[in-house]
């Protein structure tokens, strides 16, 4: 084909990884994406399949259509073309089974907890550790307060004593890089194991 | 005492409704995939990357250009162009395999492992580790200068 994109443009695709950012609804998550992502956090519709609900007013009671779900992520860039996307989940319980998507080679996942809401994490700590999927806890601390011991917050969820419980601040860049740094080796531990 | 395990569990990744592609409504992003059937996740992931190999034809949809225009000259992974051409993802896997048939774009995706493995849902282990180990470090290494 004519005017192809000249042959430099066309070397080396990055290799990319991702990690997964869980939790509740208005957790922190897009914000724990935006303090690390080169990009501005994109958001998409992770469509699901068809139900059977209106699709218009008009009479079309029985039509089929889509319900459509909002995703958000980020990208990373890291030395060696290596592209880090930081996917965050959709919020509602309702939705878990679209995660398969989402973590399908995924290296692990955060999953946030707001400790005033802490029940809303249950469903995602239950979804990565049924699957043996390297997780961690990190207890978002609005307002940099933290307002529970994380022994409470490891207690009250019952996670098993490798799983890294942790504060971080999903506006702080220092604190979600630890937060991955810790995840990520404890995905290195899990492969040694 | 934990309070996560009352007993009644959600039943994660259990619903098996997420066939791809069957009985697409006609809302417009289904018109722009034509009713195909999207690829499915394993076969374009979200963050398999799309380089344009060609510029824009004549005849092509809007949304092909602007695929080829975003991915003229540089890579961007399925999930960017569906946010940026704003179609779901679905539907942007369709036209972006399309493309990729039509010799207009390569797609650089990561293997995974498969999506649909129906047998005994009880243990749907679709989580494979990333065997990697290289990789991995590399990826800590890198978190670790940011
Ligand atoms: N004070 C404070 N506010 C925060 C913190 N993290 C998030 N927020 C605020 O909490 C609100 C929700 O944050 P988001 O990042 O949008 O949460 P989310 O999990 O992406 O929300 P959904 O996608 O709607 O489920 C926003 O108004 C944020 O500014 C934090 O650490 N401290
Ligand atoms: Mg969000």
């Amino acid at each position: 084909m004519a005017s192809a994109p000249s042959e430099t443009a066309l070397e080396a695709a990055p290799t990319t990884v991702k990690i997964v950012i869980a939790g509740g609804f208005a957790v922190g998550k897009t914000t724990f994406i935006g303090s690390l992502s080169d990009i501005e956090p994109l958001s998409t519709e992770a469509a699901m399949t068809e139900h059977s609900v209106g699709l218009d007013d008009a009479g079309g009671r029985d039509r089929k259509t889509t319900t459509t779900v909002a995703m958000d992520f980020g990208r990373i860039a890291l030395p060696g073309n290596l592209w880090l996307y930081l996917f965050g989940t959709p919020g509602q319980d309702r939705f878990l089974f679209m995660w398969d998507d989402l973590v399908r080679g995924a290296i692990g996942a955060v999953v946030l907890v707001d400790t005033e809401r802490l029940e809303q994490c249950f469903a995602a700590v239950d979804y990565f550790e049924q699957r043996g999927i390297p997780f961690v806890v990190a207890v978002n601390c609005f307002d940099g307060i933290a307002r529970h011991e994380l022994d409470d917050v490891r207690e009250a969820l019952a996670v098993p004593a490798h799983v890294p419980v942790l504060y971080t601040d999903a506006r702080a860049r220092p604190a979600t890089k630890q937060t991955l740094v810790t995840l990520v080796q404890m995905a290195v531990q899990q492969l040694a194991a | 005492m934990s309070a996560r395990h009352p007993g009644s569990h959600v039943a994660a990744g259990s619903d098996d409704s997420n066939d791809d592609g069957e009985d697409l409504p006609t809302v417009r992003p289904y018109a722009v995939a034509g009713g195909r059937r999207a690829p499915s996740a394993t076969e374009l992931p979200l963050e398999a990357l799309v380089q344009a190999l060609s510029t824009p034809l004549t005849g092509m949809t809007r949304e092909c250009r602007r695929i080829l225009e975003l991915t003229a000259s540089g890579w961007l992974s399925v999930a960017e162009l569906s946010a940026h051409v704003r179609l779901p993802v679905p539907v942007a896997r369709v036209v972006i395999g399309d493309l990729q048939r039509q010799g207009a774009v390569r797609v650089h995706a990561p293997v995974l492992p498969p999506a649909d493995r129906r047998s005994g849902t009880a243990d749907r282990r679709e989580w494979v580790p990333t065997s990697d180990r290289r990789l991995l470090e590399s990826v800590l290494d890198g978190i670790s200068t940011l």
